[in-house]
């Protein structure tokens, strides 16, 4: 049932064409933000008749401090792990009334995603709602102070994985939250980076055009939590694809497909010496990470359709 | 007029009551004792009988999660619950209130683990008292049948679009049977028009809802909430005289005063036992006594005046709850308690606590109280667990 739910190929949003109405602005976002910048786009391609639920986490701590409301289109904030369940809500809600065109968008980080909203996430796709989730993932807890969830890579210093003679920083690495929701057989899932903008702008489009849920993992830096200066965040979000610490792809049709497939990688070390999170790490770190790189790059090309 | 009577049990009326009031959305998570209730109501959408979107939620956090978003565009919404799924929804429960979102919810008072008990007290609802529902607890199907629709019309209230917490003992209400009057759907058309709010997401007015606020406001957002729940004190009594008008049957309002006017000893209790105490009641009013029942129907808002009128000429007052609030007394004694020292009257009284976890409160029990009443037995304690199988109360 689920499959049959494929969308199609929409008209293509570009920079060019794109509208010139704002939806999200007059903010009280950081310098910088990576996580602004994503919904910010994302509402410009669902548009007007968008309903976005954000849960608490950074989006909701600055877009909605009243009197000054930061959103033209309906939005709403959700409890921290009640993002899916209350866009599942506001769409069958909508479905009920019999409200027309509209789309259902719930954005949330990483912990309230992988973390906190998983449940939630996973009950929602399981009843085929008609909603787009979007996590925009900036790799920590940001909007409490820059705590671990569970998509902090290995080696991030964090409040709570403070890098010391004893730990790394964080000891484990990020959740496979991609694979995750494609094992639910959802119609449309996809992993996006601010770093490359028309494909997470095509994403989003052809996301937009499922009767049902769909997902998009799109990574977004965070100058604040990262100790990064805040010029570096678009550039920061492309080298992270270049480094292959992360992977731009698609679920759809039942199978996987990589959309950028790299001959070779760029240094690993480089990318992260950019960021104060990383600079504690050693030689032996590098290694580790780039060998963790590699291995999920074998099983991505061995298993995964790519160019 | 020929009156159309089901025999059904307390879960299906508070079904049949919950498919008059049409709600658009139903949201809600399977939990014993509750499970009949929204087992019928998936009968009555699959069969047709019932026009609304049914939610298979994964958790109960889920279910009044989507409850909120649904209603957060308009639409009437419908939950369920019981005990520890209740306290699994807690923090939906305070966003709701906050939010103005004029849910109904049933919920099937069940004791809390540990232990783990399936069976019925009311430690479940009365420890979310504070979470800014309005709390009617019913005494019989019939009652919870005609609260559910009754819930709707004062939650939907635009000066009060307050969330309502329906509540039935476990087993005792929702798995016995009795007969009951079902209403006409044309009369409850009639009597609860559609949902229209102002407090909702649309397209013709985008609004950003559920936001934040900062120290310079929250207070003002919260004394609107409590002014709001003050004034379904009012709408209640309205709502209930108006049902009365279209359906014959009235509960009245906020409290219900069984045989209290020239009581010397009252008992004041609610839910399900306040059935039985109106046996004890009527038997000793029978061998002279001068006994009443005070049945409390609403928690929140609570019924001050009522309890301070009705007890004003009584001897002594004897509160009975399925409920503690460890360490001090019950909950339901404290507000009483409250209500009736700001008469400056100090009549003898009693917190009766017990009935824990499913255990049988009987006739004889109650009998007993009303002996302690009269005799003002003296006792080191307020609080008196009756019925106990422990040698002593160590309690200080």
């Amino acid at each position: 049932m689920k499959d049959d739910n494929t969308p199609t190929a929409p008209k293509r949003i570009t920079a060019k064409n794109m509208t010139e109405k704002e939806f999200f602005y007059g903010h009280k976002a950081c310098a910088g933000c990576g996580g602004s910048v994503a919904v910010r786009l994302a509402l410009k391609v669902t548009g007007e008749k968008t309903f976005a639920a954000f849960p608490a986490g950074c989006m909701a701590a600055v877009g909605f401090i009243y009197p000054q409301m930061a959103f033209r289109n309906n939005a709403i904030i959700t409890t921290f792990p009640g993002v899916a369940s209350m866009a599942s809500g506001i769409s069958v809600g909508a479905k009920a009334l019999g409200l027309k065109g509209y789309k259902t968008v719930a954005f949330a980080g990483d912990g309230g995603t992988a973390d906190i909203g998983l449940q939630a996430l996973s009950g929602m796709i399981d009843r085929g709602d008609d909603v787009m989730y979007i996590c925009y993932d900036n790799e920590a807890y940001m909007n409490t102070g820059i705590q671990k969830s569970g998509l902090t890579p290995y080696g991030t210093h964090t409040t709570t994985t403070p890098a010391g003679k004893n730990f790394p920083g964080s000891k484990t690495q990020k959740k496979n939250l991609f694979e995750i929701i494609a094992a639910h057989d959802i119609a449309y899932a996809a992993t996006a980076s601010i770093g490359y903008p028309q494909d997470y702008i095509n994403k989003v489009n052809k996301a937009k055009q499922v009767k049902g849920p769909s997902f998009i993992h799109v990574f977004a830096s965070c100058p604040t939590g990262w100790g990064s200066p805040t010029h570096t965040s678009i550039e920061l979000a492309k080298e992270v694809v270049d480094t292959g610490l992360f992977f731009l792809a698609e679920y759809e049709n039942g199978s996987f497909k990589l959309n950028k497939n790299p001959k070779a990688f760029k240094d690993i070390p480089t990318y992260l010496q950019k960021q104060g999170r990383f600079k504690h790490l050693k030689e032996e770190d590098y290694k580790l990470i780039e060998e963790h790189r590699d291995m999920k790059w074998e099983r991505m090309r061995r298993n995964w359709k790519h160019s | 007029m020929k009156k159309n009577k089901l025999f059904i049990s307390g879960d299906e009326a508070i079904a049949i009551g919950t498919k008059l009031a049409r709600p658009h959305v139903i949201a809600a998570y399977p939990i014993t004792p509750q499970t009949i209730a929204v087992e019928r109501l998936s009968d009555m959408v699959e069969n047709g009988e019932l026009q609304a979107e049914y939610m298979h939620v994964e958790s109960e956090h889920s279910a009044i999660s989507a409850a909120m978003g649904a209603s957060a565009v308009g639409a009437r919404t419908f939950t369920a619950s019981s005990s520890q799924g209740l306290v699994y929804m807690a923090e939906g429960l305070h966003y709701a209130s906050g939010g103005r979102f004029p849910i109904v919810m049933m919920n099937a008072n069940r004791s809390l683990a540990l232990p783990w008990s399936i069976y019925g007290d009311q430690r479940d609802s009365l420890g979310l008292l504070d979470s800014g529902w309005i709390q009617v607890y019913a005494e019989d199907a019939q009652e919870a049948l005609d609260m559910i629709i009754q819930a709707y019309k004062i939650a939907e209230h635009p000066k009060v679009l307050t969330p309502i917490m329906v509540n039935i003992d476990g087993f005792i209400l929702t798995h016995t049977y009795e007969m009951v009057e079902i209403p006409e759907q044309e009369a409850v058309d009639a009597f609860l028009p559609p949902f229209e709010t102002p407090n909702k997401m649309s397209f013709e007015e985008p609004k950003n809802m559920g936001f934040s606020s900062q120290p310079i406001d929250n207070t003002e957002f919260k004394y609107q909430q409590d002014r709001a729940i003050l004034y379904a004190h009012k709408i209640i009594e309205q709502t209930d005289a108006e049902f009365d008008k279209a359906f014959g049957r009235k509960y009245h309002g906020m409290v219900e005063n069984y045989r209290c006017d020239d009581a010397d000893q009252i008992i004041v209790t609610l839910g399900s036992i306040c059935g039985t105490t109106r046996l004890i009641v009527d038997e000793l009013r029978n061998q002279g006594e001068k006994v009443g029942l005070l049945k409390i129907r609403y928690m929140r808002p609570f019924p001050e005046k009522e309890i301070q009128e009705l007890t004003a000429n009584a001897k002594a007052i004897g509160v009975l709850e399925k409920n503690i609030s460890f360490g001090y007394e019950g909950t339901v004694y404290t507000n009483v308690n409250s209500a009736i020292a700001k008469t400056g009257k100090r009549p003898y009284l009693k917190n009766f606590v017990g009935g824990f976890g499913g255990r049988n409160i009987s006739k004889d029990d109650i009998r007993k109280m009303f002996t302690t009443l009269k005799t003002q037995e003296k006792t080191e304690n307020t609080v008196e667990y009756f019925n106990l199988n422990v040698a002593t109360d160590e309690r200080r």
